[in-house]
C-alpha cells in the first residue's frame, strides 16, 4: 500500500458555540489521526468524548452549532476544509460514507428498499432507475440479504434490526467509497447478529479495499476489528497506536483504567474495575489535564498544565506527563 | 379495544344529547318568533293559532321529547319560516359551504405548507420571523374583520372583486381568504414544527450521508414524512370549516349552511337553528370519534391507557 495516508486530521479542532457565543464547547479539540488505505482504524471513548462530532467533522455534516475552528483536514491528497459545499457533497457518500448508529431510524419509513439504495447510485453516477435498482440488488446481495429482489420492494418497517443495518451498509456501499465510517453500527444489535455484521463489515472491506473508521465504546470490538486505535477523552485524542500494543502496553492511565475495566471470563471471581467520576463537562473543561480529577496517578504538575503528545514509541503518542517517565 | 369504542361511542352519544338540550334550551331564550311571522297588528287569537300551529303551546318537557323523538326518526322538523322541511334547507345549502370550505382549505394549504417549509429549513432566519408574524397575525386576526377589510380594497376601492353572492369563481376569491387566513397560519405552524422534527430524523441525516442535493434531501426525504400530521389536521379543519363560516358567509353573503343558521337566528326559526347546530355538531363528534379510533389503531399504547 502507499506511503501516503489516505486521510490525514491535523490538529483538528471542533467547538459547538452557544447562541450567544457564551459557551463553547470543545468537541473535538486538537486531533491528529492517520488512516492509510484499507487500514481500520477504531475511535473509542465514553459517551460524549467527541467521537461523532469527529466523524461529522471528517465529512464536513455538522449540526448548525458546531464549526470546525482549526486544524487541517486531507483526504486523498486534497484539503477538504477548501471544498465548497456542493464538492463535499460528491464526496459524501461516494468516496466516504458513513453507517449511522440506528438502524431503525436511519431509514425513510415512506421510501422502499430499493429506492433507498439505488439512490447514492442515480445520484453520484447518474444512472438510471433500471440500472440502479439493479445494482442495488446486486449490493443486498453483497451484504448476504435473501431474496434481494423481493426485499428491494419492501417498506423499512417489514424487515428486523439486523437486516435493516445491512441495508444501511448497503447504501453505504454503493458507490465504491474509499472510506466507510461506522458509528457504533452495533450497540442497536443483540450480540448474535452484532457478530454477523461485524463479518459482514470485514468481508466487505476486504472485497471493496475499504478503510474503516470504527467509532465504539466497546473495546472488544476494537481488539477483534481495528489495525490501530485512538482513544479520546474529552474531545482529546489521548493515546494512540497500533491496536496490539496499546492493548499491550497502555501508556495513559485512563487507557489502562479502560482496559481494566473490561470484564474477563475465566479469570475467577475478580470485582469488575469501574473509572471514579464522571467526564467533565466539555465547556467548562478542568485546568491542566482533563483527566486529572479522576486520575489516581495525578501529580502536581497535570493540575497547572495540559500534557502535549508524547512519543512513547514511534507511531504511539500519550498526551500524559508520566507517559514518558513510565517508558524509561 | 371493544371497550375502547364502546367507551368512545358513549362519550359522542353523551356530547350530542347534551348539544341538543343546550341549543334547544338557548334558541327559546331568543324570544318568541311567532311575533316576527304574523303581519303587523294581528290579533291575540290569530297569534296564539299560530302558536298552537307550530307546537310551541306545549310545556318545554313535551316539546323536548317530540325534538328528539322526530329526530332519532331522521326528521328535523319545518322551517317555521320557509315552512319547508329544515333537513331539504340544509341540504340545499350545503354544496356552497362545501365548495367554500375546499377553496379556503386549499389556499390554506397552498400558503400554510410552502411557508412553514421555508421557516424551518431557514429556522431563526428572515423567513421564519416573516413566518412568525404572519402566523400571529392569521391566529389573531377576525375573519370578519379581515372580510369587511378584503371588500374595502378589491370591491370598494379597486372594484376587482363582487363583494357578495355567488355564482362565479371571483365570488369564491374574498370569502375563502378570509375563511382560510386563520387556517393558513394554524397549517404553517403545524408544517413548521412537523418539518423542524423530521429534519433533525436520522434518515434525513442518511440523506445527507448520501450525498443527496438539499433539494432532495427536503423536498423528498423529509417533506413526505412532515407532510402525515399537517394531512390529519387539515382533515379535521375541513370539517371545521363548513360550520366555523357563519360570520364569513354572513359579510359576504355567501348562501351556505352558516348563513342559514344566522338568518335562522335572525328570525327565531327554531327548527333551523336547532338542525345546524346538530347536524354540524354531529359532523365534529364523527370526525374527532374517526381520528380516536384511528390513532388507537395506530397506537397500541393509547388503547390500554384510558
Amino acid at each position: 500500500m502507499s506511503d501516503r495516508p489516505l486521510l490525514e486530521l491535523d490538529h483538528l479542532s471542533t467547538h459547538y458555540v452557544t447562541a450567544r457565543g457564551t459557551r463553547i464547547v470543545r468537541a473535538v479539540d486538537e486531533v491528529s489521526l492517520t488512516l492509510r488505505a484499507g487500514e481500520t482504524l477504531g475511535i473509542v471513548g465514553e459517551s460524549g468524548s467527541g467521537k461523532t462530532t469527529l466523524a461529522l467533522s471528517i465529512l464536513r455534516l455538522l449540526p448548525p452549532a458546531a464549526h470546525i475552528v482549526g486544524g487541517a483536514l486531507r483526504f486523498d491528497g486534497e484539503d477538504l476544509l477548501a471544498k465548497s459545499p456542493a464538492q463535499m457533497r460528491h464526496i459524501r457518500g461516494k468516496r466516504i460514507a458513513m453507517i449511522l448508529q440506528d438502524p431503525m431510524a436511519s431509514l425513510n419509513p415512506l421510501f422502499t428498499v430499493g429506492d433507498q439504495v439505488a439512490e447514492p447510485v442515480r445520484v453520484h453516477e447518474g444512472v438510471g432507475r433500471r440500472r440502479a435498482w439493479s445494482r442495488a440488488r446486486s449490493l443486498l446481495a453483497d451484504v448476504r440479504i435473501p431474496v434481494p429482489d423481493q426485499r428491494l420492494r419492501e417498506f423499512p418497517h417489514q424487515m428486523s434490526g439486523g437486516m435493516r443495518q445491512r441495508i444501511v451498509g448497503a447504501i453505504a456501499i454503493s458507490c465504491e467509497p474509499r472510506i466507510l465510517i461506522a458509528d457504533e453500527p452495533t450497540t442497536s444489535l443483540d450480540v448474535t447478529i452484532q457478530a454477523q455484521y461485524l463479518k459482514l463489515l470485514r468481508d466487505l472491506q476486504r472485497e471493496h479495499g475499504l478503510a474503516l473508521i470504527f467509532i465504539t465504546h466497546n473495546l472488544g470490538i476494537v481488539a477483534r476489528m481495528c489495525d490501530t486505535v485512538a482513544v479520546m477523552y474529552a474531545g482529546r485524542v489521548i493515546e494512540s497506536g497500533p491496536v496490539r500494543r496499546i492493548f499491550n502496553a497502555p501508556a495513559h492511565p485512563y487507557t489502562q483504567a479502560l482496559i481494566e475495566s473490561i470484564p474477563r471470563l475465566g479469570a475467577g471471581p475478580t470485582r469488575l474495575t469501574a473509572i471514579d467520576g464522571q467526564p467533565p463537562d466539555l465547556a467548562v473543561l478542568p485546568a491542566g489535564c482533563s483527566f486529572q480529577p479522576r486520575c489516581t496517578r495525578a501529580i502536581e504538575r497535570c493540575r497547572h498544565e495540559a500534557p502535549p503528545a508524547i512519543e512513547v514509541a514511534p507511531g504511539h503518542p500519550a498526551r500524559c506527563w508520566l507517559a514518558d517517565q513510565s517508558k524509561r | 379495544m371493544k371497550r375502547f369504542v364502546a367507551r368512545r361511542l358513549g362519550y359522542a352519544l353523551l356530547s350530542l344529547c347534551l348539544l341538543s338540550l343546550t341549543i334547544f334550551l338557548f334558541v327559546r331564550v331568543t324570544g318568541d318568533p311567532t311575533v316576527l311571522l304574523v303581519e303587523p297588528g294581528a290579533s291575540r287569537a290569530d297569534i296564539e293559532a299560530l302558536r298552537a300551529d307550530l307546537g310551541l303551546d306545549r310545556s318545554l318537557v313535551v316539546q323536548y321529547a317530540t325534538f328528539v323523538r322526530d329526530i332519532v326518526r331522521g326528521d328535523f322538523g319545518r322551517s317555521f319560516y320557509y315552512r319547508t322541511p329544515v333537513l331539504e334547507l340544509y341540504l340545499s345549502r350545503l354544496p356552497n359551504s362545501l365548495l367554500l370550505a375546499v377553496a379556503a382549505m386549499a389556499f390554506s394549504l397552498l400558503i400554510g405548507i410552502p411557508s412553514g417549509i421555508l421557516a424551518a429549513v431557514r429556522v431563526n432566519g428572515w423567513w421564519d420571523g416573516a413566518g412568525k408574524i404572519f402566523s400571529l397575525l392569521g391566529l389573531s386576526m377576525p375573519s370578519f374583520w379581515v372580510g369587511l377589510l378584503l371588500i374595502l380594497f378589491f370591491s370598494v376601492y379597486l372594484g376587482w372583486l363582487p363583494s357578495s353572492g355567488s355564482g362565479t369563481v371571483w365570488h369564491v376569491l374574498m370569502p375563502a381568504f378570509a375563511l382560510g387566513w386563520y387556517f393558513a397560519a394554524a397549517h404553517m405552524r403545524l408544517t413548521r414544527s412537523s418539518m423542524l422534527e423530521v429534519l433533525g430524523s436520522e434518515y434525513v441525516k442518511l440523506a445527507r450521508l448520501k450525498g443527496l442535493p438539499e433539494a432532495l434531501v427536503i423536498g423528498k426525504h423529509a417533506f413526505k414524512n412532515a407532510l402525515i400530521p399537517v394531512l390529519t389536521l387539515a382533515g379535521i379543519n375541513l370539517v371545521l370549516m363548513v360550520n366555523v363560516a357563519v360570520v364569513v358567509e354572513t359579510v359576504f353573503a355567501w348562501p351556505g349552511v352558516g348563513r342559514l343558521l344566522y338568518e335562522g337566528i335572525a328570525f327565531r326559526d327554531f327548527p333551523v337553528v336547532q338542525a345546524t347546530v346538530l347536524v354540524g355538531g354531529s359532523m365534529i363528534v364523527v370526525v374527532n370519534l374517526v381520528v380516536d379510533l384511528l390513532y388507537a389503531v395506530i397506537d397500541p399504547r393509547i388503547r390500554y391507557e384510558r
